[in-house]
């Protein structure tokens, strides 16, 4: 019987393409399977660990605890959840605002940039667990000194790859608005914004996930005292309970908005590139 | 000739004058330029590396001014005046093709309602009116070049300056490019500057030839090329070609010989 006679129209013929399909069709369902699979083996692991051992929970609990802990304390870790995110999301705002806007100021003014880009270095070289407690000193306002630290951290990476990605313009496209008598604006507007969106849209991935962690910092600098706590401050307070548990759970939720900013802030660089960039393109063999 | 008569009745567009360019202190890309165009001339610039081509190019285009000497456009210059072809097709990604050749109105503020018709016009001429809403990367080479020569044409400028639009193209869609050119020019009637270095090229496209020298950058040749447009694969494969082509072939190596 020959190969051809069991096989549907649509198949390859050749026998390197078929073989080509089926390692790829693997992979499609590997892609997904086998980090579940790791994670459910994990997690058996560490239940057996604790069993096995008869660890207390006030040291080690078990995945069983924490789930519980996640389906107890749900109002409080919800509502923490929703500041922590809170925390994050105006902070990468205003990072997009702050880092994208004082890029297009540099790029508009030599001098501009000159006299302030080793300050915005600086400002990002030290850590921000270390600058924290001195904002906290002098803003009186919580929020807004959380805001602060979250922003501090993730302004950066948009500003220096706007930055880069705004000097990125083709030589011969910027020669070519010049001779059509481009006005500054229109260079900006029509030429280099564009010519810088996927440099932006690179920085914006590496502030979406420094905006949680400046969040994540500022709260554990800000201490629990107050009203309203995050996730961070949730985990720090259920430390001093010996709540280990309680713990896990706020930080898998930690972990778990993590996964969707960058899921999300992924989901938006691809519908906005797609269609031309090089970057979104997917390649045959 | 009789070719030569209408030279002199035609309209000029523009005329270069003793021009010089030296970058620095003493780098002199272009010594001492003296040309005149007239409309619907098709002028080919052609020299060795470094002879300075391109800084014409640049200078007409006043990306740069010269040193000495002076550029004058023949009723005073306007925005309008110029369409430019680089060696690269220099489209934006981002832009469909007719984004693209929209560009030069849009930089004018003209709303694309009222020039949709020649934009769609120009790229039937080039033969891509089927894939106006393609983004560049979905096209080959050539068709990327024939968009980029849409965009220069479609605003109907007194000139077009070309920076070896078609070196970076393969042998086959190079004459098919050079075909389609002169075809172009014959019905939208644009006056050219092309810049190359093939002979070949030069003969077949110009009825004027420019054998320009370097070290420093100067003309050495005005060369005529008479024979009648429209010019196809008959004057590719003519004696009267291959005539032109060794004329033009021995003025370059007096060019690049007498450094």
């Amino acid at each position: 019987m020959s190969l051809a006679d069991n096989s549907p129209v649509t198949a390859p013929v050749d026998v390197e393409e078929r073989q080509r399909a089926r390692r790829r069709r693997l992979e499609q369902i590997a892609r997904y399977t086998l980090p579940v699979l790791v994670m459910v083996l994990a997690i058996w692991l560490w239940d057996r660990i604790v069993v096995w051992n008869e660890i207390p929970h006030y040291i080690l609990p078990g995945p069983g605890r924490v789930w519980a802990s996640l389906t107890g304390d749900w109002s409080i870790l919800y509502e923490a959840a929703l500041l922590t995110a809170k925390t994050t999301i105006l902070a990468l705002i205003l990072a997009v605002i702050g880092g994208a806007g004082l890029a297009i100021l540099f790029d508009q003014s030599k001098l501009v940039e000159m006299s302030l880009y080793p300050y915005a270095v600086i400002l990002q070289v030290t850590p921000v667990v270390a600058i924290a407690p001195l904002i906290f000193i002098y803003v009186e306002n919580k929020t807004v000194g959380m805001l602060l630290c979250a922003w501090i951290v993730a302004f950066f990476p948009v500003l220096s790859s706007t930055t880069l990605g705004l000097k990125s313009v083709d030589h011969n496209l910027r020669d070519l608005y010049k001779i059509y008598g481009a006005t500054r604006w229109q260079q900006l507007w029509m030429l280099q914004l564009p010519s810088a969106l996927p440099y932006f849209l690179g920085g914006l991935k590496i502030a979406g996930g420094l905006s949680l962690i400046g969040a994540v910092v500022a709260e554990l600098v800000a201490g629990t005292g107050g009203v309203g706590a995050g996730l961070a401050a949730r985990i720090q307070e259920a430390g001093y309970r010996l709540n280990i548990a309680r713990m896990f759970a706020a930080l898998s939720m930690i972990a778990a908005m993590g996964v969707f900013i960058f899921a999300a802030l992924s989901v938006l660089s691809y519908a906005l590139l797609h269609k031309w960039h090089e970057s979104a393109i997917k390649r045959e063999n | 000739m009789l070719q030569t008569t209408p030279l002199d009745s035609r309209p000029p567009v523009l005329r270069m004058a003793g021009i010089n360019k030296t970058f620095g202190r003493d780098v002199v890309a272009l010594d001492g330029m003296t040309l005149s165009v007239n409309h619907g001339d098709f002028i080919s610039l052609l020299g060795p590396s470094g002879c300075g081509k391109s800084t014409a190019l640049r200078l007409i285009s006043g990306l740069i001014s010269p040193t000495a000497g002076r550029i004058e456009w023949a009723g005073g210059q306007s925005q309008d005046d110029l369409g430019i072809v680089f060696q690269e097709p220099t489209l934006m990604p981002w832009a469909t093709v007719v984004e693209n050749v929209y560009l030069p109105f849009r930089l004018r503020r003209q709303p694309y309602g009222s020039v949709k018709d020649e934009i769609l016009e120009v790229l039937r001429l080039v033969g891509l009116e089927q894939f106006q809403n393609a983004y560049p990367r979905e096209l080959s080479g050539g068709m990327k070049m024939r968009v980029s020569i849409a965009r220069a044409m479609a605003t109907h400028p007194r000139l077009i300056l070309m920076d070896e639009p078609f070196a970076a193209l393969d042998e086959i869609t190079r004459h098919k490019l050079n075909n389609d050119l002169l075809e172009l020019k014959a019905k939208i009637g644009c006056t050219v500057i092309f810049v190359t270095h093939s002979v070949w090229e030069s003969v077949f496209l110009s009825d004027r030839i420019i054998v320009m020298a370097a070290r420093p950058g100067r003309v050495i040749e005005e060369l005529h090329v008479d024979a009648p447009y429209p010019r196809g694969e008959e004057f590719r494969t003519s004696a009267e070609y291959a005539g032109y082509c060794r004329a033009t072939s021995d003025a370059l190596h007096r060019a690049m010989g007498d450094r």
